[in-house]
């Protein structure tokens, strides 16, 4: 509890972390108004006691839309984390085995391929070539997480293998993708969660970038870029239109940043100096 | 260094050859005959072949390849399927926007980051340094499209400095197109900058950990002039990296920022692109974005080598 405290971000983060998880969460059951109904009567209202938030130009509740907007962001961000994972971990792991070797060689310029595309290059190629969704959205976030995990794990990997334990490892004839999966990947995987969850705001960023051009979720799917792009017209009559979703992207991402950072000096106190 | 110089050289081809068959491979999957397309449902089948044979689209996939990639490099894009003018007028015209907003969002960036970080860092654990890490923290999280419509709010809706999008255009001269490119820059700097100052103040902090710089405090400088004449240069290596990095972020970042802004750039040349299904457009410019991010790591890593010397050794 002590160590929980030392970190001044951490509780904060965690909080807003929290409460944009848990209105996600609760948006599956429970919203104050359905956001696929109209109700033109009441279009376009100011915050109020009945709408917190206001109204949008069908009359949907403000709130409502962003609950459920979250849960549009996070799926998307979490499931692209999720690829960079599944993919880039066992490819940083394979690397890191065979240093220098043709895989590790191969594996390595494939990564600096990909990340000679900025992920919205990515995005702009697969909605050209399969069309907008949700989904093409993940691929693209996605494919773009895979070189991050990959670079990340053999770098951690590598400094592994020179170690006592894993040499005394292998004397007692474990295999390098055994010591891989017992020895290295624990000893990773802390690591591994704080890039995590610094993927993780980057693709609610990079989701709700995708969905104001109209790259990502469509309608009536609610997202909280796609709110951005249509009230942009509206902005300078009804400006709440366009404040609260930014908001809700702002202290979400703002959220993970501040977790990420709180867990890492949790982890190891002495990276605290070398995030930028 | 020259040894070095035609490595990394090979590399870049490498690198701009095995892109150059990602794009045009994953464009060549899309169904549907663009020839058709332009031509509607009533054309006969030889203008249709005609067409194709003028588009350079008969042939097996590796000729089609050929010619495209051989075409790239003669400055020839190929004719827009919807416009039928040349792919490389388009881009051109586009161009004279994107690459100063880039450009100009870049300096804006440095022009912040710079004095930013130094300033943190020399007043390591004071409220400064708090002060500036958490804005950078904002800076970080905000979603620069979203910091953009709030300052089209403010500063073209409210207080009628700026206009609220469009491009005035070159030929209205020099002040005017700055002036409508100001806002844009400064939305696509916002996040550049705060990414840019926790480097510069990292690295300026490491830098000031080490042994020469006890050693030229020792001899007697006082802090600050420990810091502007040994630890500064030294710091900037880091910095360097992060800002040719995001230059290709600046100019992709800019796909979207045009969006808010109207402005008439290669971002809204690719989503007209995009909605008319006019494939070409699109692989051209992903081609030419990619080609800029590959050459400007090429010349960081070369400026590199040439300020590190130890650096030459290592891939």
């Amino acid at each position: 509890m002590n160590l929980l405290l030392q970190s001044r971000t951490l509780i904060p983060g965690a909080i807003l972390t929290v409460i944009f998880a848990g209105a996600a969460i609760v948006s599956m059951f429970w919203v104050p108004y359905d956001t696929t109904v109209l109700d033109i009567a009441n279009k376009i209202k100011s915050p109020s006691f009945a709408h917190p938030f206001g109204t949008d130009q069908f009359g949907r509740d403000i709130l409502s839309m962003i609950m459920v907007g979250a849960r549009t962001s996070i799926a998307v961000a979490l499931v692209a984390v999720g690829i960079g994972m599944v993919a880039g971990v066992p490819l940083g792991l394979a690397a890191a085995a065979r240093k220098g070797g043709l895989l590790d060689e191969f594996i390595m310029r494939m990564n600096d391929l990909v990340f000679a595309f900025p992920s919205l290059l990515i995005a702009v190629m697969i909605t050209a070539v399969f069309g907008a969704s949700a989904l093409n959205a993940i691929i693209a976030i996605g494919i773009f997480n895979i070189p991050v995990f990959a670079r990340l794990t053999r770098g951690a990997a590598l400094s592994l293998w020179s170690r006592d334990y894993i040499m005394a490892a292998r004397v007692a004839g474990k295999g390098s993708a055994r010591i891989s999966l017992e020895h290295i990947l624990p000893n990773v995987s802390n690591l591994l969660i704080v890039q995590g969850t610094i993927q993780f705001s980057l693709g609610i960023l990079a989701e709700a970038g995708l969905s104001y051009v109209g790259l990502g979720a469509q309608p009536p799917l609610a997202s909280w870029g796609r709110m951005l792009a249509d009230s942009q017209t509206m902005i300078s009559f009804a400006p709440h239109l366009a404040l609260f979703p930014g908001l809700a992207i702002l202290l979400t991402v703002l959220g993970l940043n501040l977790l990420g950072d709180g867990l890492r000096d949790i982890f190891d106190p002495k990276l605290r100096r070398a995030r930028t | 260094m020259l040894r070095y110089f035609f490595k990394r050289l090979l590399s870049l081809a490498l690198s701009l050859l095995a892109a150059s068959v990602v794009i045009f491979l994953a464009l060549e999957v899309v169904p549907g005959d663009p020839a058709a397309y332009m031509l509607g449902l009533n054309a006969q089948e030889d203008t249709l072949n005609a067409l194709r044979e003028q588009l350079g689209l008969n042939g097996t996939i590796l000729e089609r390849y050929l010619s495209w990639a051989g075409g790239l490099l003669t400055g020839d894009f190929g004719i827009s399927y919807t416009y039928r003018t040349p792919v490389a007028d388009m881009i051109g015209d586009r161009l004279w926007v994107s690459l100063p907003l880039a450009l100009y969002a870049l300096t804006l960036s440095t022009l912040i980051a710079f004095p930013a970080g130094i300033w943190a860092a020399s007043r390591r654990g004071s409220y400064v340094d708090a002060g500036v890490m958490g804005v950078t923290q904002l800076g970080v999280a905000i979603p620069n499209f979203w910091f953009a419509m709030l300052m089209v709010l403010v500063f073209a809706i409210n207080l009628r400095w700026f206009s609220a999008g469009g491009f005035a255009g070159w030929d209205e001269g020099f002040w005017a197109s700055i002036k409508s490119l100001t806002l844009p820059a400064i939305a696509l700097a916002l996040p550049q900058a705060s990414i840019l100052t926790r480097v510069m103040r990292s690295s300026l902090l490491d830098t000031l950990g080490e042994d020469f710089i006890r050693t030229a405090r020792a001899k007697g400088l006082s802090k600050g002039q420990a810091m502007w004449r040994h630890a500064l240069r030294n710091a900037l290596i880091p910095v360097l990296t992060i800002m040719g990095l995001q230059f290709s972020f600046l100019l992709a970042g800019a796909i979207i920022i045009e969006n808010v802004f109207y402005l008439p750039g290669l971002g809204r040349l690719v989503f007209q692109a995009i909605s008319a299904r006019d494939l070409i457009v699109v692989e051209s410019v992903v081609m030419l974005l990619v080609f800029a991010v590959i050459m400007v790591n090429f010349s960081v890593d070369l400026a590199y080598a040439l300020v590190d010397p130890r650096l030459r050794g290592r891939r």
